[in-house]
């Protein structure tokens, strides 16, 4: 990796940044750094900017002197099956092989990992849920206290100007339809998952996260390893160092919802997507609101396209109005990451339509009181990886179930946990599991899938995302949708591709406009810090940040150079700034690792693909309550 | 040197922002983020050390409240405790629960359980009282070692280096004894995953305030709670005779 000179100047300071981190580099290069300053690199940066990366999956911790002889074994305990991730399709799968157990009178150790500090902290979205999976997996779940309590009564679809709201006709037939679906706040949703699999007998840990895949000498998944506690900010140990825990599985699920770290490696190993399309994403940011009782309308659903965003970004809006009690709404916005402006804010997008007349009229006098954000998936059929390989699976948001025009992913997720559970039953419960290699390989479950709902549901979406990459953006794709999907339900016979990586979509800020946003007013928008500060989030201060770069001097030479630093603007939390050396000229970047709020959006935009986000000690992150 | 008794309190969590509830009455506690106050988690440490020196045989995990804070005593155990005791209190004795009541059922389980010391937090970070510890103490007639930053134990008696405004205070008092935890007295270690499947074998004996023969009636009655007001920008003025003027229109001179 080298430190690009920008083709052309898009101001001096830049321009002399990058050739002092270029002649810095050479220096570097040629000096043996001294041990005890521990400047060991694979990639040196430039001696004027500060070290920010320090995790030891980038500077490995059996080379760093500052490890020698600290104790690195690990506790280790065994059990049936591992689930990686408590949300919707970690908890189903682990709810369904429990029910299949206490069925057919077999034991069974079902062992949950979550990183967030309890169930459903670090649960987002919308939502509207389709109760289909849910009246499979518990058919008596009203008497069972599920928080489903908002039927939906009005669905209302609008495409928006400036000023203006054109109202779209919600015909039965079409995906946006939702009748007979249910909003949910998914938190608190999952939270009542998490206690009906406690009762059932699974051991769930939250606040423990999965930081390492473990594998058998023969190349199969053995299990996890919980994150070690206690290094310190500059990577060497503290005094309260504590090496995670191992916990081995004939099974190990991999349920780390979109954009998962350990599924991103697994990607890797095992080749799982050699032949699918690259993933294609969305974030989506929400909002919680207390609203003016005279506004509130329970059981409305509005979905809203087009301003603040132009036909060419993808992208829209919902609110949704529980009937929990209080006059709440559920709002947010969703901006596709494969948007090419690097100046665009979805942020900034989001408190931006919210001033909108037809908006604004329903937040008025109101009190905002959550805040998150988190990327989702929108490749739906064509992304889909391989999901099963020696020792273990993907399940959920992970692989990517989502039902984009539906914009419903949960009752996907937890079918694929379900079915994932009833392909793996007779397999950990045989006397002789026959297999070849030591953790279970199952390709059942990817059988299973290809039969059910979730498959035919997403091929018969599967063109409508990719319908939008036309001259006409938004309204060729709604055109497409109307026509193909509405009358034809997805038969036509050809499948459209999707544009590529996210990453790759950007395009220099030199070809592009700024966009002025407005100011925040303080009463239907706000500046991120405050926006952060609702979401609960928090970590040890005095850990390693969490946001690795694989290179440190990329972000200025290649982000900042090329594409104005759009990290500053698509990280919902604030955690990238470039600031100003402290010393002389030239900026750098300067990671707030404490504000993240695990969205993942900056590992899939990054356009230098240099962040790799990693798990961060266990029960930091946000600290929604039902969102 | 046999047992010590160590208080813990679940509170809201340090980074979560509190809500007001809609009815003025409280805040709004339900599904929000819990966990043990901070200066708790330093006693239990504080408490664990001290058994890891052998100094004491056992350490009791103690905490008042409902169903809910048995979580927080098995993070007590995991960080080290043999065991726990959970005194139920829920409903509205439970919101009306304040250090006078908790000094009382700490005293009275000091008694029972035959403690050398009763080591709990200075404050908690939600009612910031400040008041247990001494409270305790002052019930049981033993002496108290507060806002301690540093513990040695000298047979039969306690050093203890207290954080007082003027700075460090340095006094030798006799078991039994009360001490509350200040920040600097020590870093806790953390509950790691193997520590708390341990800890779920190890016993939490439940309890009423009753069985204590504690009245949990509160002689505090909350009328009203609101946010702070929100501070308003502030203004800048030229001169020091426009600041005269300002100060007098608005009467503060």
């Amino acid at each position: 990796t080298v430190c690009t000179v920008p083709s052309a100047l898009t101001g001096s300071a830049l321009f002399f940044a990058a050739q002092r981190c270029i002649r810095a580099l050479k220096t570097v290069q040629a000096e043996h750094a001294p041990p005890q300053h521990y400047t060991w690199r694979r990639n040196c940066s430039s001696a004027v900017m500060p070290r920010i990366t320090s995790h030891y999956t980038i500077f490995p911790r059996d080379k760093d002197p500052r490890w020698e002889g600290v104790e690195m074994e690990r506790f280790a305990d065994e059990a049936d099956v591992v689930i990686v991730g408590g949300g919707p399709a970690g908890l189903s799968a682990a709810i369904r092989l429990k029910q299949l157990a206490k069925e057919q009178e077999k034991e069974l150790r079902v062992c949950l990992v979550e990183k967030a500090s309890q169930i459903g902290a670090h649960t987002l979205s919308g939502a509207c849920l389709e109760p289909s999976a849910l009246n499979e997996l518990f058919p008596d779940w009203k008497e069972r206290g599920a928080p489903l309590n908002t039927p939906v009564t009005e669905d209302l679809f609008s495409i928006l100007t400036e000023k203006y709201r054109i109202p779209v006709p919600m015909l039965p037939g079409l995906p946006m339809n939702n009748h007979g679906n249910y909003i949910v706040r998914l938190g608190h949703f999952v939270h009542w998952l998490g206690e009906q699999a406690e009762e059932l007998g699974v051991e769930i840990y939250p606040g423990y996260a999965a930081a390492e895949v473990l594998f058998h000498e023969d190349g199969s998944v053995k299990g996890i390893a919980t994150n070690d506690v206690g290094i310190a900010k500059d990577g060497s140990p503290k005094d309260v160092f504590e090496r995670g825990m191992e916990l081995h599985a004939k099974v190990t699920l991999f349920g780390e919802g979109c954009h998962g770290h350990l599924a991103k490696q697994l990607y890797r190993q095992f080749n799982l997507r050699e032949n699918c399309e690259p993933q294609t994403y969305a974030i989506g940011l929400k909002e919680l609101w207390v609203i003016d009782e005279k506004k509130w309308r329970p059981g409305r659903v509005e979905h809203s396209v087009g301003w603040p965003l132009n036909r060419n970004t993808y992208g829209g809006s919902f609110l949704y109005h529980l009937n929990e009690g209080e006059p709440l709404v559920a709002l947010g916005f969703v901006v596709g990451l494969d948007y090419t402006n690097p100046y665009l804010s979805p942020f900034r997008e989001f408190q931006r339509w919210k001033h909108h007349p037809f908006v604004a009229k329903t937040l008025e006098g109101g009190d905002r009181i959550a805040y998150g954000a988190r990327a989702l998936n929108e490749g739906g059929y064509q992304c889909l990886p391989k999901v099963t390989f020696p020792g273990g699976m993907l399940i959920g948001c992970s692989p990517g179930f989502m039902n984009v025009p539906k914009i419903k992913g949960t009752h996907t997720a937890m079918k694929s946990g379900m079915l994932a559970a009833e392909a793996i039953f007779p397999k950990v419960t045989a006397e002789d599991p026959a297999s070849e290699t030591a953790g279970l390989h199952i390709p059942e479950y990817e059988d299973n899938l290809k039969k059910s709902w979730i498959w035919k549901e997403l091929y018969a979406v599967r063109n409508i995302r990719p319908s939008f990459h036309n001259y006409f953006g938004l309204y060729g794709g709604m055109v497409y949708t109307g026509v193909f999907y509405w009358i034809l339900r997805g038969k036509e016979p050809w499948t459209l591709k999707h544009a590529g990586l996210d990453s790759a979509q950007l395009k220099p800020a030199k070809e592009c406009t700024p966009i002025e946003y407005p100011k925040p007013d303080g009463k239907l928008s706000f500046d991120l810090l405050s926006s952060v500060a609702l979401s609960g989030t928090n970590h040890e201060g005095d850990q390693p940040p969490h946001l690795t770069l694989k290179d440190d001097s990329i972000p200025v030479a290649n982000n900042l150079a090329i594409y104005d630093g759009p990290e500053q603007r698509f990280c919902p939390a604030g955690v990238y700034e470039y600031v100003p050396l402290e010393t002389g000229e030239g900026m750098r970047l300067q990671i707030n690792a404490q504000n993240c709020v695990h969205c993942k959006t900056c590992d899939i935009k990054d356009p230098s693909q240099n962040i790799n986000w990693v798990v961060p000690e266990g029960s930091g992150g946000p600290a929604y309550n039902g969102l | 040197m046999s047992r010590v008794l160590v208080g813990v309190k679940r509170v809201i969590d340090y980074a979560v922002k509190i809500r007001v509830k809609p009815d003025h009455s409280g805040v709004v506690t339900d599904g929000v983020k819990h966990s043990m106050n901070p200066f708790c988690e330093i006693a239990v440490e504080e408490a664990v050390k001290l058994k890891e020196k052998k100094f004491i045989k056992e350490v009791v995990a103690v905490s008042c409240g409902p169903t809910q804070v048995t979580e927080t005593i098995r993070t007590a155990l995991a960080m080290g405790c043999d065991r726990g005791i959970h005194v139920e209190v829920s409903g509205k004795d439970y919101e009306a629960m304040g250090p006078l009541q908790i000094a009382k059922i700490f005293a009275a389980l000091a008694k029972k359980e035959e403690a050398s010391l009763v080591i709990l937090g200075k404050q908690a970070i939600d009612d910031d009282c400040n008041q247990t510890g001494q409270m305790t103490a002052a019930l049981l007639d033993w002496p108290q070692g507060t806002f301690a930053s540093e513990v040695t134990i000298d047979g039969e008696k306690v050093k203890v280096v207290r954080e007082i405004d003027g700075g460090l205070e340095t006094i030798k008092i006799s078991m039994p004894a009360v001490l509350t935890a200040d920040l600097r007295l020590n870093t806790p270690r953390y509950a790691t995953l193997p520590n708390i499947m341990k800890a779920k074998k190890k016993k939490i004996a439940n309890m009423k305030p009753a069985d204590l023969g504690v009245d949990m009636v509160s002689r505090v009655e909350v009328l009203r709670v609101d946010e702070p007001p929100t501070r308003l920008a502030g203004v800048k003025v030229e001169t020091v005779d426009d600041l005269v003027a300002k100060l007098k229109a608005n009467g503060t001179i």
